[in-house]
């Protein structure tokens, strides 16, 4: 099982090879309250890192999503335009976003679990 | 700092997710709008509402003083029956929107929303006549509300029998064996109760709500699932789909005036403007999934601007986002398509017919809409 890297704004991704698998994190759900909706990007389409590539509809306000590596978006996860709330109930699961096949390296300066949870501590007071 | 209701602890301890509403510190929700949005719609929700202001009103001139200051006509409200009511500034703007309870010939009870608590006890103190009293009990008195279809058979053990009072009654009675005002009105669309409760015993009968009820699906509900229930039902939130600059008849609140009864604040003003029709009416709209309508978002028809959201979400229950909207102009017949600006860009919606969703509400015995 590849580590978990994390995001200041709130995505986490695991890389496989080139590919890496994209989601929100337990605490970003968490804030968003239930999800409703999910626009995102078709695969194929190129992302930078640090760009909005969709957005996340919660009960309460919309959000950008913001990629966290470089690269094509391979797929998406067609559950979530069914079961949104996949989102809420398994973030770190059943809930993944997207997968993109990385262009460049993985960035190294992404958080591990416990840098990101004291990061999103701190954001939360 | 905001206020805490006497159940602040119990929410905190269910997992509440506390959010500053109107002043007060109170759960947005405990564990998912949609869940507890739906237990209200199938079963039975309990939500902490002592957040809503309560005013006592006596005196001999109570009633004429309503009269004065509100816009429907209190006069024909028998003692044990409650009333949706109006209160407008003298060019017909809505101050507030409330129910009254007329507890005695010269004794109501007046609940207004939280965030105008303040103002309307100013503006009803300036008006008040020699010999009435106004006395703010909000900090006093707790209020909760169970809402939903089985509400009525889900009271717990220890309670009165409440199939003789009506909606938009209430009686003295007990709630699992505490002494409560209850009340048939709320905020859901579905039928159930309000209940006045001294404080000290506020959370035994909450407690024993939640537990009796349990098994039956009864939860607690927070902020999240009224606003969700109360918009399906389209019932106005005072602050979003109207303030100082609305009137009634724009709100779509005409049937609560009532120019027959005599003079009161603002009865000329709204007497023009229903002789001339409204500049503005509030409709319903429905759009497709993923297309949430918020609050401010442009409404255009034809690529023109008419007007912007008043309140909008994501209806879990019907399955797809609705929003009211207050626009300009002629009125936008039922099935006509508008757009609403969506993250950007122009979604389609439908012009519906108001309410959303009829609940049980309805369906309980002897309306009073009067």
């Amino acid at each position: 099982m590849a580590e978990r890297r994390y995001a200041k704004t709130h995505e986490w991704l695991t890389v496989d090879g080139k590919t890496a698998t994209v989601g929100i994190t337990d605490f970003a759900q968490a804030q968003l309250g239930d999800v409703v909706f999910l626009d995102l990007p078709k695969p194929g389409r190129k992302v930078s890192r640090g760009e909005a590539f969709g957005v996340v509809e919660s009960v309460k306000a919309a959000s950008d999503l913001y990629s966290p590596v470089s690269g094509t978006v391979s797929a998406v996860n067609d559950k979530l335009s069914s079961n949104p709330e996949l989102v809420n109930s398994d973030p770190l699961g059943e809930g993944w976003i997207m997968k993109v096949e990385i262009s460049g390296a993985v960035p190294d300066d992404l958080m591990d679990e416990a840098e990101y949870e004291k990061s999103a501590e701190a954001s939360a007071h | 700092m905001p206020n805490r209701t006497a159940l602040y602890d119990r929410h905190v301890a269910l997992g509440g997710r506390m959010v500053d509403f109107g002043g007060w510190d109170l759960p947005q929700q405990y564990t998912s709008i949609r869940d507890e949005h739906l237990a209200v719609r199938k079963a039975a929700g309990l939500f902490d509402i002592s957040h809503m202001g309560r005013l006592d009103l006596v005196g001999p001139r109570a009633e004429e003083f309503l009269q004065h200051v509100l816009t429907n006509d209190v006069a024909g409200v028998e003692p044990g029956r409650a009333q949706y009511n109006l209160m407008c500034l003298e060019d017909g703007g809505v101050v507030d929107d409330l129910v009254i309870y007329r507890r005695g010939h010269e004794h109501f009870l007046v609940v207004v929303n939280a965030a105008n608590r303040e103002k309307d006890i100013a503006w009803l103190r300036k008006h008040l006549p020699d010999g009435t009293t106004l006395t703010d009990r909000t900090l006093e008195v707790g209020l909760i509300a169970l809402q939903g279809p089985r509400a009525e058979e889900l009271m717990p053990k220890g309670s009165s029998e409440t199939k003789a009072i009506p909606y938009f009654g209430f009686a003295a009675g007990k709630v699992a064996g505490v002494p409560a005002l209850i009340s048939r009105t709320g905020y859901t669309g579905e039928d159930g109760f309000e209940l006045f409760i001294e404080n000290d015993r506020l959370g035994s009968v909450w407690d024993a709500i939640l537990e009796s009820g349990r098994s039956s699906g009864v939860v607690p509900a927070g902020l999240g699932a009224r606003d969700a229930t109360r918009l399906e039902a389209a019932l106005r939130l005072y602050g979003n789909d109207m303030d100082e600059s609305v009137n009634p008849y724009e709100a779509g609140l005409g049937w609560t005036v009532k120019p027959d009864k005599g003079e009161f604040i603002g009865s000329e003003a709204l007497a023009k403007v229903k002789q001339a029709g409204p500049r503005r009416r509030l409709i319903g709209l429905s759009l497709k999934a993923g297309d949430i309508p918020r609050h401010g978002a442009a409404v255009t028809s034809g690529g023109k601007k008419v007007g912007a959201v008043t309140s909008g979400t994501h209806s879990f229950f019907l399955g797809h986002p609705i929003a009211l909207a207050l626009v300009e102009g002629p009125s936008f017949p039922v099935g006509e398509t508008l757009g609403v600006d969506v993250r950007g860009r122009e979604a389609s919606a439908e012009v519906v017919k108001l309410p959303f969703y009829r609940g049980s509400a309805h369906s309980a015995a002897s309306p009073a809409k009067s």
